[in-house]
């Protein structure tokens, strides 16, 4: 983003983690409540990144595992004549998929609880800065009529 | 469709036309369609729906549409082979021009969404082509600032609005299947405010599920994801939908209505989507968001809940079953490493034992309709063939297992559910008594309609 801009600017999708990071823009007079706003969004996507890279990391890794075991158990290579990565058909990925969804379940849950605490505390702060941006216009905006 | 699977990914492009060309003409009624996906969540919607919140449809695949209230989004089936990256979203909608030129445009389907999911149907209504120039550009750094401009489309894309319209749809089937007078005030208020009461659920739906969103192919595109809009923004758009939805319900047209809407928005936003992560009941809750805008319908023509609305939703319920079932068994993968509980995962037999006893089920609640003297006995005669092939369809499910098979049912209850109620609404048993019943169905119930100004 360009040195002179003067909002946030948003990515494209992450490798790891497919969620798109922001780069958020810090006024020279950031009130106390931006500062918390801020914080609290730099928090929530710090999290987010770190929870989703490890989650779609081990899925990836723990599905080659899956194929290769199943594989080595039908007797076949990785790679079959023509070079191609060997796959297993939608009935047999879905035991992993089964597996991976319950092993993962608790974790699921906590992040849950953690996202909306986040979510909504974020778009909380986020009314009362507008609110507070809102009522600093409508002040300037008296003055400049008085005068 | 095994044309389309049998070809390389180089040619899935032609493959995805062929394959799409090839089911629009199979279809006998002239249709336009567009394939919603739904929630939608979850559903859905759905992703789905999608109904009144169908939730999709839609939910994503959930249903997602469901319009009922709030429809779930459903997911997408990506018409490839199951390990190649499903980047090709395809919506298709129906719409299918109804028979008397008189009222109400029935008959658009709702599909669940969130929901399931979903639905929530995919936004994007771009085929394969544009695909390509549009991940580039989202390749780039854009700048998190709100334009006019962009703001009509960016909230349609929030409030699924093609899910929306399919939930008014089912909510306007429900009105014309009551037997009073018609009423083209009070069918246009209830049709608003069910219609705004949807984009609530839909835009809450899609405020509480961002990360879950970006990760799933289906929806990686919506607007919270991509950051066109905050979240402050949606929940206020969500707000100043919502509440003028259902204070229009209630005082425009009956509070009973109204109730229904709010209790939908709640079912939706606080019952199905926190659910979808936590149990595999959620595409039951779905079900009954997907079944409730049918019975709005109804309860704003007559003001009470009687059997005939029940019925109506039940038939609505039913559907969801086979229609987001089939469409969750291509999006296991995504679902599983998404988090998100669904029978497909966790329950396959359960899944496809659910489907199949809802087929079945769909001819059985055809059947009681002119018990419950809402139509003539004409209609489970005449909608016995379709239930037939749905019920069908459900069977090769329940049996194979597969892909092929779960494609099939899902397309079938596509054009299945506008049918039984196109069918239905001709067989509708005339308000007022008329000794001519050999004429055409329509004819006679046209005569039954009257328009009374306010």
């Amino acid at each position: 983003p360009p040195a002179h801009s003067h909002c946030d600017w948003i990515g494209p999708p992450d490798k790891h983690s497919n969620l798109r990071p922001v780069i958020f823009y810090v006024p020279p007079e950031e009130s106390p409540l931006e500062r918390r706003l801020r914080e609290a969004r730099q928090e929530a996507q710090a999290s987010n990144q770190r929870f989703w890279a490890r989650h779609n990391r081990a899925f990836r890794q723990e599905k080659e595992e899956f194929i290769y075991s199943r594989l080595k158990a039908k007797g076949l290579e990785m790679r079959d004549e023509s070079g191609q990565k060997a796959t297993l058909n939608a009935e047999e990925m879905a035991d992993f998929y089964k597996d991976f969804l319950s092993k993962n379940f608790k974790k699921h849950l906590q992040y849950n609880r953690d996202w909306y605490k986040r979510n909504f505390r974020i778009t909380f702060l986020m009314g009362q800065v507008a609110l507070v941006r809102a009522l600093r216009w409508l002040r300037r905006r008296k003055k400049n009529v008085e005068q | 469709m095994s044309a389309a699977r049998s070809c390389r990914p180089p040619r899935a492009l032609a493959g995805l036309f062929v394959w799409r060309l090839r089911n629009t003409g199979v279809r006998q009624i002239p249709c336009r369609f567009v394939h919603l996906y739904h929630v939608t969540n979850n559903r859905l919607i759905t992703f789905q729906y999608f109904n009144f919140l169908k939730r999709m449809y839609v939910t994503q695949c959930n249903k997602d549409l469901s319009q009922r209230a709030k429809p779930k989004s459903d997911s997408i089936v990506s018409p490839f082979h199951e390990l190649q990256q499903s980047d090709q979203e395809k919506k298709v909608v129906h719409k299918i021009s109804p028979v008397s030129p008189v009222h109400q445009s029935l008959s658009e389907m709702s599909s669940r969404n969130e929901l399931r999911e979903m639905k929530s149907a995919a936004e994007t209504e771009d085929s394969v082509i544009p695909v390509g120039a549009e991940s580039k550009e989202d390749r780039q750094w854009k700048e998190m600032k709100l334009r006019l401009d962009d703001l009509p489309g960016i909230l349609a894309r929030l409030s699924k609005i093609k899910l929306t319209a399919l939930v008014v749809s089912t909510a306007s089937a429900g009105f014309a299947m009551a037997p009073v007078p018609f009423e083209l005030t009070c069918f246009l208020l209830t049709s608003l405010g069910t219609g705004l009461a949807s984009c609530a659920a839909n835009s809450i739906n899609q405020f509480f599920e961002v990360p879950f969103d970006s990760n799933m192919n289906r929806t990686k595109n919506r607007p919270l994801v991509r950051g066109q809009i905050s979240p402050l923004l949606a929940v206020c758009f969500a707000a100043s939908c919502g509440i003028p939805g259902i204070v229009l319900l209630t005082l425009g047209v009956n509070p009973l209505t109204g109730a229904l809407g709010a209790f939908n928005i709640f079912l939706y936003t606080c019952c199905y989507t926190p659910l979808k992560r936590m149990s595999i009941a959620n595409t039951w809750v779905g079900a009954v968001v997907g079944a409730i805008p049918p019975v709005m319908g109804w309860t704003a023509a007559t003001g009470s809940l009687d059997a005939g609305a029940l019925l109506l939703g039940g038939i609505l319920y039913s559907w969801q079953f086979p229609h987001f079932n089939a469409l969750s068994w291509g999006l296991r993968e995504d679902y599983s490493r998404g988090g998100y509980c669904m029978m497909s995962v966790t329950h396959p037999g359960l899944c496809r034992r659910v489907a199949l006893h809802h087929c079945l089920a769909l001819i059985g609640l055809s059947t009681v309709a002119p018990v419950l003297n809402i139509t003539t006995w004409t209609f489970p005669v005449i909608s016995l063939p379709i239930n037939l092939y749905i019920s069908y369809l459900g069977f090769r499910f329940y049996r194979d297992a597969d892909r092929s098979s779960s494609r099939k049912l899902f397309f079938c209850s596509l054009w299945h559910l506008p049918m039984l109620l196109l069918v239905m609404f001709t067989c509708k048993k005339p308000v007022l008594q008329k000794e001519d019943k050999g004429d055409l169905p329509g004819g006679s119930h046209e005569m039954a309609m009257e328009i009374r100004l306010p």
